[in-house]
This record gives C-alpha cells, structure tokens and sequence, in this order.
C-alpha cells in the first residue's frame, strides 16, 4: 500500500509536467502545434463560464466516485464495482423524483438518501459475499456491475416507462438545480451537487481521521490479521467498508440522475465514471484532497479536450492518447520518485568516483 | 536534483524549439487554388457516439458537410467542422461550444440528441439548429426526417427474393419508433414478395456494440436465416464480420447482409466476393446540403419537418453488388418502387401498422 503514503506535492506536479511533455511530443509527431492544443484545452474547460460550469459538472460525480473507490481500498478492499453502483443510484434518485409528488424539502433529500443507500446496498452483497464466503471482491463487484447495467436498462423499458427509452423527467422538487448557480454560468447544466460533493469529501476525511470506525476499518486495511487479534471484527469492517463506499458511488449517481440529465436513458455501456473513479483515487492517494484534486484534473481534461478538435484542429483520437498520457504519468508517479532516487544516487557516486579519482592521482 | 531540473529545462527547450516548428508546417498547408465563397455559412455537426467514422449515418453527415465545404472553398474548422459526443452528457456541450464558436447553422445527428438540441435552440435564439432524423419544437429549429419505411420495403422485396433457406433476420439498433419503422417496412417488403417467409426480428439494443451485433448475426446464420438487414449503426458492423467470417471460411455459403445509411458495399469485401446484397441508402448529406443551400438563400426552414424520401433522393437502393444483387431483382424492386411511389402501396411505419398490412396480404 506505498500508493497510500505518497507524499511532497511536488510529485503530482512534475508528474503532470512529463505527462504535458509526452502529449506536446505526441502532437509534434504528427505535425500539430501543441501550444495550440494545449491553449485549445485550457480554454475548453475555462474559457467562458459556460465551460466553467460544465467543467464543475463533470467534476462532480467524480469526486464522489473517487471517494468511493478511496474508500475500500483503505479498507484494504478493490472496489471495481463502482460503475454498477452509480447506475443503481442514478436509478433510484430518478425513480424517487419521478413517482413521487412531494414538498421540496423531503423531494430532493429522499432522492438523494434512496440513491446512498441504493448504491449502499449494491456495495454491500459484494462485501457480505465477501466477508461470509471468502469470495474475492474484484470478481463480485466486475459482475454485479453487469448486473446491474443490464437490470437497470430493464427496469427503464419495463418498469419506469412503457418501452421507451428513456425515463419522464425528474420533478422540480427533486431537481439539484439552482438558480443562483445556473446564473452565475448561464446555460450550463452545474448544480449543487458539487457542494454535497464537497461535504462528501469531508464527510471522508472526518470518519477515516477523526472518527473510530474510521480507525478500524484503516487497521483492518493495513493488517486484519492483527486487527483481529486486538478485537476489532474484521467481517463486520469489510461490509461496513464495502457498503459505504457503495453509498459514495450511489450518490455520485444520484448527480447524473437529479443533477445533470433530470432523467436516465437507456445505457448502451458503462458510463465510466466508476471506472475513472479507480485512477482518480490512485491519483488522489485515497486522501481526501488528494481525491478532490484528482477529480479536479480528470474533470478539467475530459471537457477541455472536447474543445482540441475545433480548435486546435488535433483529432479527437490523439486528444483520447494525450490526455490519456497525462493521467498515466500522474499514475505513474511512484516511477518519478525511483527516478528521483537514481538521479540522486547517480550523481552522489559521480562525485564520490571523481573524488575518489583525484585521490588517486 | 540539480539533474532533474536540467533535464526538465532541456526538455522544456525541445518542446518550445519544435513546437516553432509545427506551426510552421501548418501555414504551408491548406493552399488552395480557388478563393472562399462570400456567401458561405458556418455549418458544423455535433455527432453522436460512433462519430464521424462509424461507416454509417454520421460519416455520411460529415460527408455531405464536407463536399459542401469544398463546393464553395471553405476551410475545414474555419467555416466548417464537427463536433465528436463520446458520451450522452457530451451532446448539450458539443452544441454550445459550436454555437459560441459562431456557428450559424448546427445539425444534431441523430434522435438521441433531441432534448438537448431543444435545450441549446431555446438558449441560443439567433443561431441555427437542425436535428436529423427526429423531429424537435423550436422557430430556430428544422427537423429533417427520412422515408425509411420504404427503402426498408425495397430491401426487403431484395432479401425475399435473394432468400433460399426462406427465413431472413433483421438486426436493429435500439428498439425505438425510429429503428421500427425500418422494420415494418423490411417485413412488410418480405411478406409482399412471399407471406410465408419468416423475418427474425432482433435488436441489440445499442448503437456501438459491434460485439452484441455479431452474436446476434451469428445466432441468426447458426438458424439457417441467410439474409440480414441491418439498422445498427456500429453494432451492424458486427453482422458484417461475423457474414465475412462465414464467407472466409466457405466461400459458397450463402450469407447476405443489407447496409443501411450508407452504400456499405466495401465493409462486405471478402477475398474475391462480397457479402453486401444491397444497402438502404439514407442520404443523410444529401440532407445536410440541401439544409445548408436553403439556408444561404434564406429560406432556413425553422420549425418545420423536412421529410426526404424516394422521390427526392432523399432515400435509395444500392446496385453496387452487381452480381448478388441480379438483374431480376433490380427490376422488382423497380417496379414495387413505382407502386410505392403511385401511392398504390402505403408502406407501414409502425408495427400496429404492420399487422394490418401483413393481415391485408393473406
């Protein structure tokens, strides 16, 4: 778990430096300006505050899907079911807003608890299977997520609606919209879901930190073994563990469902905000800040690049390698630090060699 | 340390020094020996997720912008251009970003694109949308919508008559009115031909799963269908693959696939033959151009439905395949197209509709 305890902020930073590099290079190869691309980008993402606002909104359910998989893994657990569980919220926060007629005030709130705990329980089988069975988790969740697409686009064709292919849109009393958000990026669809984002994360950083649950499910991470000789229940961690993160994923999807759309449509494949969810938590080091910032990041370079083609003229397939370069030195960073060490050795042998060489002469 | 930041300095060099040079290199090109229309506008399209290279409706919408562009001498990106949507929460963006760009006239490609080409159109007055294949409310916005019952019908007569094991398949994309209206047409055009051959009807529910297609074409070849038509966009390019490798295998097995929106004759090339029978030509650029002329000479048409079919080469045949797709066939299919055309036939765009066009028959 070295990924846990990376420290020194100057690392993500060179990271992301080399990552620039290697996509500057990759555009140079084939004959576009990457300065261009790189402004196009910048601008993709901030120019205007539309983009802002749109920028704000991809982050949103990132943050909380990175959260969730941070989770688990400070349990010691591989939470790869993330993706099923945003579906699973993102259908219940839309069920709850459209079958319902309620004041405001229960609305928005039902929704959104009815999404955690959706997205809590379809984290939590895995866990119990888990805990009781000995069933390794990463293959669990991988199905459940199948499960879960494939129900979930049933329950929409069947269910919510007579055979379409998309549901009614959410009530008004259930909608994250607000005005005061909306007018300050006109037109774009950012809501206030990035403040329940925001208390998500520091909801994260109080219970893993302060709290003691948040104690034990990180001893249990770090050895269960010795977690259990000192009497902490180690099965009782993994499901708590595996349900909450569940319940991060679930809210995440509630952001997509009662946030961004107001309805959910038939999903030809996974949306892979939980599959992003996993490199933003290995980027944000499963810390709080760490996560926000990586969100930050995989947010701001997801809608920027949508602007590289138009702009910068650079197609969208190398736009998919440069962005997808940046992320994987950002990942990669653990290779900068033994690159730092080598340089560092390489440079103290030089000196001892030349002194040692003086000597000699 | 000291190192690192060597390195990082050179590096930083390098970049600035090449980047110098990539700017260069594009002014050299995109000369061109003819001079920019004046009257041009700035057209551009917002896909959906298969993009403009999915073989199908998108790149034939980038085609027709394309040849648009190079009919009055544009720059591609200065005056025209396309916006690629990877995902559903990309189409609203991909709108925006073309209109604050000044784009003045915007197709969305596709029905999925409906609610947010509306959306856009009611945030952004003074510019120009178009949605294909869907029709959206809107004074700023035109609707373009295609016959595809009928070409359906015509490929359909085509697979009955091509058929020997008398069982055909039809793959769709999602199952939506829009995908069944090319089914009822293709089993309408089945049944008129012969009543008792069976249409296995399947859909993959997706647009881009070219995987499900290809299971769905295997099952239907595995039970003796021969002929498939498909009305998949990317997931039909699994059919193809999956009536290749058949081929490949055997080349006297007699395994057909019918295109759709594009004439799709080079994606059934297989060694020396070819397994595309025909191909339900949508001119989606034939569309789109005629969207764009109407707007230079300001006659925009907002508002309205725009519905392009056999008459107006809107829709269309494919005889590339000359030697699948026989003279006999083309002329019954002509002459069914006269019907169509007559009104002598009222080709059914729904399945309720189908059923009583079937019950007609027997």
């Amino acid at each position: 778990m070295k990924l846990q305890k990376l420290t020194g902020a100057w690392i993500p930073v060179v990271s992301i430096i080399f990552g620039l590099l290697a996509g500057a290079i990759i555009m140079l190869l084939f004959g576009y300006n990457p300065l261009a691309g790189y402004i196009a980008l910048w601008n993709g993402a901030f120019e205007t505050p539309y983009f802002t606002g749109e920028t704000i909104r991809l982050i949103t359910p990132y943050i909380l899907s990175g959260l969730a998989v941070a989770f688990a893994f400070r349990t010691g657990l591989l939470n790869i079911g993330v993706e099923g569980q945003v579906l699973v919220g993102w259908l219940a926060s839309v069920w709850v807003g459209t079958e319902f007629s309620l004041p405001m005030a229960i609305h928005l709130p039902l929704a959104v608890i009815v999404a955690i705990l959706a997205g809590g329980i379809w984290g939590f089988i895995p866990g119990y299977l888990k805990a009781k069975y000995q069933v390794h988790e990463v293959i669990i969740t991988i199905m459940m997520n199948y499960i879960a697409l494939y129900s979930v686009n049933a329950i929409i064709r069947n269910v919510l609606t007579d055979r379409d292919d998309r549901t009614e849109n959410v009530a008004e009393t259930a909608s994250l919209k607000v005005s005061w958000l909306s007018d300050l990026m006109p037109n774009s669809n950012v809501h206030a879901g990035i403040i329940l984002a925001l208390v998500a994360a520091l909801f994260y950083w109080y219970f893993i930190e302060k709290t003691k649950y948040g104690f034990e499910l990180k001893a249990v991470g770090y050895n269960p073994h010795a977690s259990q000789y000192a009497g902490m229940s180690v099965k009782r961690n993994i499901m708590l563990s595996m349900a909450i993160s569940g319940g991060f994923a679930g809210l995440a999807g509630a952001m997509e469902g009662i946030g961004n759309f107001g309805y959910m449509t038939l999903n030809n494949g996974f949306t892979n905000i939980g599959f992003d969810g996993i490199a933003i938590a290995l980027l944000g080091g499963n810390t709080a800040v760490g996560v926000v910032l990586a969100a930050g990041l995989f947010g701001v370079l997801k809608n920027g690049a949508l602007n590289m083609p138009l702009s910068a003229g650079v197609p969208h397939e190398l736009v998919d390698i440069i962005t997808a370069l940046i992320i994987f030195f950002v990942a990669a960073s653990y290779m900068i630090i033994l690159l730092r060490h080598k340089l560092i050795k390489l440079y103290t042998d030089f000196k001892n060699k030349s002194k040692k060489g003086g000597a000699n002469k | 340390m000291k190192k690192l930041n060597l390195l990082l300095t050179m590096l930083l060099t390098l970049t600035v020094i090449l980047s110098a040079c990539g700017t260069n290199g594009d002014s050299s090109e995109g000369q061109k020996d003819c001079e920019p229309d004046s009257s041009a506008i700035k057209a551009g399209i917002v896909t959906d997720e298969g993009g403009v290279d999915d073989k199908s409706f998108n790149q034939s919408a980038w085609e027709g912008l394309k040849a648009y562009g190079e009919e009055y001498c544009l720059d591609k990106d200065e005056m025209y251009g396309y916006a690629q949507s990877n995902q559903d929460s990309e189409y609203e963006s991909n709108l925006t970003r073309l209109t604050q760009q000044d784009y003045e006239l915007i197709f969305g490609i596709g029905f999925k694109l409906k609610d947010a080409v509306q959306t856009v159109a009611s945030q952004n007055p003074d510019t120009k949308y178009a949605l294909v294949d869907d029709v959206a409310e809107g004074d700023n916005v035109a609707s373009v919508t295609f016959k595809e019952h009928q070409g359906s019908f015509l490929v359909g007569v085509a697979a009955a008559l091509k058929s020997e094991t008398g069982k055909v398949g039809f793959v769709g994309g999602i199952d939506s009115p829009l995908i069944n209206k090319f089914e009822a047409g293709y089993v309408a055009g089945v049944k008129s031909v012969d009543p008792s051959i069976e249409v296995d009807v399947r859909y993959a529910e997706s647009f881009s799963d070219a995987g499900k297609g290809r299971q769905i074409a295997k099952s239907m070849y595995d039970s003796n269908v021969d002929v498939i038509y498909h009305a998949a966009g990317g997931a039909g390019n699994g059919v193809f693959t999956e009536a290749k490798d058949i081929k490949a295998g055997d080349s006297e097995a007699n395994v057909w696939v019918i295109g759709v929106d594009r004439d799709q004759y080079e994606e059934g090339s297989v060694d020396d033959s070819n397994v595309t029978l025909t191909s339900m030509v949508k001119r989606v650029d034939v569309a789109v151009q005629d969207v764009i002329k109407r707007t230079i000479e300001g006659n925009f048409p907002g508002g309205e439905v725009l519905e392009y079919g056999l008459a107006d080469g809107g829709i269309s045949v494919a005889d590339t395949n000359e030697e699948a797709y026989t003279d006999e066939i083309a002329s019954k299919v002509k002459e069914w197209k006269e019907k169509i055309q007559n009104g002598d036939v009222e080709v059914p765009q729904t399945r309720e509709e189908l059923e009583g066009f079937v019950s007609n028959l027997e």
